[in-house]
């Protein structure tokens, strides 16, 4: 690092705990987003189901915050409920294929040799799969809903996964303290998974939830092809697949709303996750 | 030049016979990646529990005659690898068998509808090209200033915006509110074409921008602290030559790995595109027979998309030498 030009560290604006406030803000949007999605069923001023053909598009008002979308229901209502298929897939994704993606990047990680080799062309061959494809074929295969494309969108983004943790692994193998351990007798698994994985998994961790908003996306727009959740249920990618027609009249709030809502979550969370990773992270080997 | 620096490649790789098999051996991992990829294409439908007739015939009259074709199409009396090997070599013959949806083969079904994604991809892929490079080369100049976490925040705000997402705000504003594109259809003639894809290929633009940008800036930032750069510079060069001859022309490596996954992602997000523009390509071609049941479709498609995504990969890989020669086998000068 011999140029000419310092590197200035970026100057943030102090918040909570050392986080800075774009920080602090996602994590806000994000909480309040799961409070709209788990107490939706209390602080809904409507049934999002309830169709009123008298009150066909209507406009933001007192009785409706965002409006009616063409069959009359409440926007604002819909837009709280679909919350929650819209962020149980993606979590239910995150979560699995970390948990799968850590046990093969450990075991080819700690195992080395053939094992290693085995899993890194089976993962060449997933990756070159884009995820919305699986899940397209896992609806294509077992039927239109969630499930399908939740199983398959897990194994997917495991062997983004099980590469991280890996290279993490295989690099923290050859640490004095693995040996110390060796030493003492204990067993090779026991070491990789009572003491290597805790020092592994809070990176790993770190840089799944930067899935998060890829999964989300993926999913709505799952829902959006009509292949997710489907119609009259109230979803973001579903809501605007049925405000689509719409459009063209020029009724554009059924879309928008579950459509900013998306948007914001998915920043929200690409915040976090690189804040998170980048505290954490510490160095990734390459 | 170029000439003169694929020379220099050449020797300095040890000879054309490393290069060679380097290609060699680049191709045979990619047959073997898609050799995997086809047996996971093929055997995912013995997954599905059940009959295969039932599932292949699912929404449709099971009468006696059409469980016959079926069985007899798709060769369901042999045993599983003796379907894989018809099945295989009729791919490798560009026979991918018949649309159940549109009794036609699949291949023409296909063929029909390749062209207006193409064209899809490659405007998008352009727009992306473009705009990525320049923002990234922006960002990258005024490192940590104003313009570089502009840049950032925009790329990172627009990678966040769905192709859906995209779509549906394009078609209210520049459709619905000012009439300066059309929001269905693909046109007809090239003009008209180019014309009706502006939108489409925008919606994927606005997502996909951050991919090459964010590249592009960390593959410059890395360079511009090189020491030849400072060198460079020393020497009197002008800032735009040392940036386009010694730092842009070194930071091409890493930005060109980010095609294979791009044009993936541009493939497969071109059904979701192709569904909010009512373009008929092979992303909604895909979601429809998704939708009908069309099993022999489906699989032709995601073989198509991912024999596509590997492929560019192996040509990056196998160009990369030609490009950034310190990249090749044996010339560990790094």
């Amino acid at each position: 690092m011999t140029t000419a030009t310092i590197e200035l560290k970026t100057r943030r604006v102090p918040g909570v705990a050392g986080f800075d406030t774009s920080f602090m803000v996602s994590a806000i949007v994000l909480l309040l987003m799961t409070g709209m999605a788990i107490f939706a069923p209390i602080i809904a001023p409507y049934d999002p189901n309830q169709v009123n053909f008298m009150s066909v598009y209507q406009g933001p008002s007192i009785s409706h915050w965002l409006g009616t979308d063409s069959l009359g229901r409440d926007i604002l209502s819909r837009m709280m409920f679909g919350a929650r298929t819209a962020l149980l897939g993606p979590l239910l994704v995150v979560v699995s294929s970390t948990v799968l993606g850590i046990l093969l990047g450990v075991l080819a990680g700690w195992r080395g040799g053939w094992v290693d080799a085995v899993l890194a062309r089976l993962f060449d061959v997933v990756f070159s799969f884009p995820s919305l494809l699986i899940a397209i074929m896992a609806v294509a295969l077992f039927g239109k809903g969630l499930v399908a494309p939740v199983i398959a969108m897990s194994i997917a983004y495991a062997p983004y996964v099980a590469r991280l943790t890996r290279s993490l692994v295989a690099s923290e193998r050859h640490r004095p303290y693995v040996a110390a351990y060796r030493v003492q007798g204990f067993s090779g698994a026991w070491i990789a998974l009572r003491r290597v994985l805790p020092n592994v998994a809070p990176i790993v961790g770190a840089q799944s939830t930067l899935n998060f908003g890829y999964v989300l996306a993926e999913l709505a727009g799952l829902s959006f092809l009509g292949l997710g959740v489907q119609a009259p249920a109230a979803d973001w990618g579903a809501m605007i697949n049925e405000a689509q027609s719409g459009l063209v009249g020029g009724h554009f709030l059924p879309a928008l709303v579950p459509a900013i809502a998306v948007v914001i979550v998915v920043v929200a969370v690409n915040i976090i996750g690189e804040e998170l990773s980048d505290r954490i992270g510490g160095e990734i080997p390459s | 030049m170029a000439l003169v620096s694929i020379r220099r490649t050449v020797w300095s790789t040890g000879g054309t016979a490393v290069a060679v098999r380097r290609v060699v051996g680049k191709l045979g991992s990619l047959l073997l990646t898609l050799f995997l990829a086809s047996l996971l294409v093929f055997f995912s439908r013995f997954l599905v529990p059940g009959d295969p007739v039932s599932f292949l015939l699912k929404g449709r009259k099971p009468s006696p005659e059409a469980v016959a074709d079926i069985t007899a199409e798709f060769g369901l009396n042999l045993p599983p690898w003796q379907q894989y090997f018809n099945w295989i070599i009729g791919v490798l013959h560009g026979d991918f068998g018949r649309s159940l949806q549109f009794r036609q083969d699949v291949s023409t079904v296909i063929g029909d509808r390749l062209p207006v994604t193409f064209g899809l991809v490659i405007m998008a892929g352009i727009m992306i090209a473009v705009i990525g490079l320049i923002s990234g080369v922006a960002a990258s100049l005024n490192r940590n200033r104003f313009w570089d976490k502009a840049i950032l925040t925009g790329l990172t705000v627009f990678g966040a915006i769905p192709s859906f997402v995209g779509s549906i705000v394009l078609i209210a504003v520049f459709a619905v509110q000012l009439h300066w594109f059309p929001s269905f259809g693909s046109g007809e003639g090239f003009f008209d074409t180019i014309y009706h894809l502006v939108l489409p290929s925008l919606a994927l633009t606005i997502v996909f921008v951050v991919l090459v940008g964010k590249v592009t800036r960390s593959s410059m930032v890395e360079q511009l602290d090189r020491e030849h750069v400072e060198v460079a510079t020393s020497r009197g060069l002008s800032r735009g030559s040392v940036v386009r001859r010694h730092v842009f022309r070194n930071a091409i490596g890493p930005i060109l790995t980010v095609s294979g996954p791009l044009v993936a992602g541009l493939l497969v997000a071109s059904s979701i595109v192709e569904a909010a523009f009512g373009i008929a390509g092979i992303g909604s071609l895909l979601v429809q027979s998704v939708d009908r049941l069309d099993f022999p479709v489906v699989q032709a498609v995601v073989l198509l998309v991912v024999t596509t995504f590997v492929a560019v990969n192996a040509i990056i890989d196998i160009l990369e030498p030609w490009i950034d020669p310190r990249s090749a086998a044996g010339a560990g000068a790094r």
